[in-house]
């Protein structure tokens, strides 16, 4: 036991996002949770039980299955006096919202010349491992980070989800906000104190000085690991999460970019046009004359999520292939 | 829009019927300027023409309070205006003016307006329904007793996501009137090519209260979405209205050439017979509520309004071009 009692109180993540939740709607009635099995189910993935039983039903709705549809009212009442917090169970049904998303959602703002504004919140999940195959699978927020009008937010820790969460729907913009199914049950200090984490601003999970890796959500525990991997081999690695990937901390990552002078991005959407593409070009652009070597992007395989499971853990980063990508980046042989 | 001046003596309905004429007649001179700058390269982008279609609009509107949401389409200049939207900021914003309601950024599509609760024009059809029925479920939530109209053409009847609102609106009991103008073509394509069974149905299979009306007579237009209106705004669900009308003009101002998907004798007979202004000029007339000379004057003072209105829009400033990045976010 130690032997002193540290009293910083631990979270899951999903209790996390859920205290989020609880708290912005004890302190704003126009606050609504909306989407599919929210209320009693309290989600597929039980992240919202409780929630229900507090505020009743009018403020933790459930739908039919209908994701345009309840996406779009969202969409309107958001526009005319409430705050709502649409569930979109998986990221891969981000296909069936996407009119409502970048047609709607997203520019009714500029459209209007700033007179209508879309105060609401999207939360679904991405990350792949879970034997869901291959329509549950996808890390597809690339697709929402294309769109000017929307924000992204990827937390990767109990204490970054909870903080941005507040943050997200406190914001008078739509917001897509990203939870890793995998990281629902991973523990982290969440402090009992209120406090809020502004969108826009990344954070240096790991200190380092020979590589950055830059790492969002779900790849942040796995760059973490390979660090600690790469700890045992004298590589010393500093791991960046940019937290929200619009806005995008620039500044942040091109200044441990220009440390270090060698970067891997690592992030579990497709590494095709994907996110990790916009964060490599950022850091060439900002950082190039301190570079050792071209900034190494790592994403998903560009296949369908397949189920078999020594398939499907082929397809995403690990702590070891990221470990062998930073070896070989840093010119060690092992 | 100056009001009209009524006569000692003139019941509530006639004064309704000579409001209606005369926001009509807006509209309809509105569109004809449209065109008129269109085809003279004056006006940049699409034009969608709302002239035939003026009654549904007016009819609707006049039920509604102005703090009442709406949401329209792509041929929504006629909702924006019977919503009470003014001339000069309507053409400014056609023009891509700064004085524009959007300053420009929205253009004939995308009209928006908080003070008459246009809640925006949509360019992709059926994709206001969402908006809509997220308002009535906020009018509901706040309980402030407005209501949401959704304007939308018979070709959104083939938008899945208008049934899943609609499913909702009713399954919450939200305060919306889904109001579908048939004006028979789904752009180039006539609605019975794509458009199996009767519409009415399908509304009332959600058990929401549907009702079809002569979209070319404003009066009935509105006596029926009274009822509607009030329906809705009692809190017994939502209200679907078809409304039969007519698309006078083509698709967009540059669908010139249309015999390949309608007939011109079609059109010649819809013009002559069932022009919602000549119906209502003819009522009004039969009933001794307006003679030539009011109807004259009705005229020459809106036409009047339209061209100092274009006047204003021609010579306003455009946007500068650093405005471009600003009201990306809020």
């Amino acid at each position: 036991m130690p032997e002193v009692a540290v009293a910083v109180r631990e979270l899951t993540l999903g209790e996390a996002v859920k205290e989020a939740l609880a708290e912005e709607m004890r302190r704003d009635p126009r606050v609504f949770i909306i989407g599919e099995d929210v209320a009693e189910a309290g989600t597929t993935f039980k992240v919202l039980t409780g929630l229900v039983q507090e505020f009743g039903p009018e403020r933790v709705l459930d739908t039919p299955i209908s994701e345009p549809g309840f996406t779009g009212i969202g969409v309107g009442a958001a526009m005319t006096g409430l705050r709502p917090v649409v569930d979109i169970m998986f990221g891969d049904f981000a296909g069936l919202i996407m009119d409502q998303m970048a047609n709607q959602a997203a520019k009714v703002h500029y459209m209007s010349g700033g007179r209508w504004k879309v105060p609401m919140v999207l939360r679904t999940t991405l990350g792949a491992t879970r034997r869901s195959a291959a329509q549950h699978s996808q890390s597809l927020h690339a697709w929402f980070c294309h769109i000017p009008g929307l924000k992204v937010v990827l937390p990767s820790t109990p204490y970054d989800a909870k903080g941005l969460l507040k943050s997200a729907i406190r914001d008078d913009n739509p917001v897509v906000f990203y939870e890793d199914k995998m990281m629902y049950k991973l523990k982290g200090p969440v402090p009992e104190e209120e406090y809020t984490i502004p969108l826009g601003i990344a954070e240096v999970k790991r200190m380092g000085e020979d590589l950055t890796i830059v790492a969002t959500s779900s790849m942040v525990q796995v760059a973490l690991g390979a660090a600690k991997l790469l700890e045992e081999y004298d590589v010393s690695a500093e791991v960046v999460d940019p937290r929200t990937l619009w806005p995008l901390d620039e500044e942040t990552l091109i200044e441990s970019a220009r440390k270090t002078s060698r970067v891997m991005v690592i992030d579990e959407g497709y590494e095709r046009y994907g996110a990790g593409a916009e964060l490599t070009t950022v850091i060439q652009a900002g950082a190039f004359y301190d570079l050792e070597a071209p900034v190494k992007r790592i994403g998903a395989m560009h296949v369908p999520i397949p189920f078999s499971p020594p398939l499907e853990d082929a397809t995403v980063p690990t702590e070891a292939s990221v470990f062998q990508a930073a070896m070989a980046l840093c010119g060690r042989k092992l | 829009m100056t009001t009209a001046p009524v006569q000692p003596g003139v019941s509530e309905d006639q004064a309704r019927a000579l409001r209606l004429y005369r926001k009509m007649l807006a509209i309809r001179l509105f569109e004809e300027r449209v065109n008129d700058l269109y085809t003279r390269a004056l006006m940049p982008g699409l034009a969608h023409l709302y002239i035939g279609e003026e009654a549904v609009a007016v009819g609707v509107c006049e039920a509604l309070h102005r703090d009442d949401y709406i949401t329209s389409t792509h041929r929504g200049h006629g909702h924006c205006l019977a919503k009470g939207a003014a001339l000069d900021r309507m053409f400014a914003e056609l023009l891509g003016k700064e004085a524009g309601y959007c300053k420009g950024k929205g253009g004939s599509m995308h009209i928006a307006d908080p003070d008459t609760g246009n809640l925006g024009a949509n360019a992709i059809v059926a994709g206001s329904a969402g908006i809509a029925t997220g308002a009535a479920f906020s009018a509901k939530r706040l309980g402030n007793g407005r209501v949401a109209a959704c304007f939308f053409g018979e070709g959104a009847l083939g938008q899945g996501v208008v049934y899943e609102v609609m499913n909702m609106a009713a399954v919450w009991k939200l305060p919306v009137i889904y109001v579908c103008e048939n004006n028979l073509y789904n752009e180039y394509t006539h609605m019975s090519e794509t458009t199996a069974g009767d519409p009415m149905v399908r509304a009332a299979g959600f058990g929401v209260h549907a009702e079809s009306v002569d979209g070319q007579d404003a009066r009935a237009v509105y006596s029926v979405t009274a009822k509607l209106v009030e329906h809705a705004r009692r809190g017994e669900g939502p209200v679907f209205l078809w409304a039969n009308t007519y698309r006078f003009a083509g698709h967009h101002v540059g669908d010139i050439s249309r015999e390949y998907y309608r007939a011109k004798q079609e059109e010649t007979l819809w013009k002559t017979e069932r022009d919602p202004l000549k119906i209502m000029t003819a009522w009004l007339t039969a009933n001794r509520v307006a003679d030539a000379t009011w109807l004259d004057r009705a005229h020459s003072e809106i036409q009047a309004e339209i061209e100092n209105a274009v006047q204003f829009a021609l010579a306003a400033p455009y946007p500068a071009p650093e405005k471009v990045v600003e009201d990306v976010y809020a």
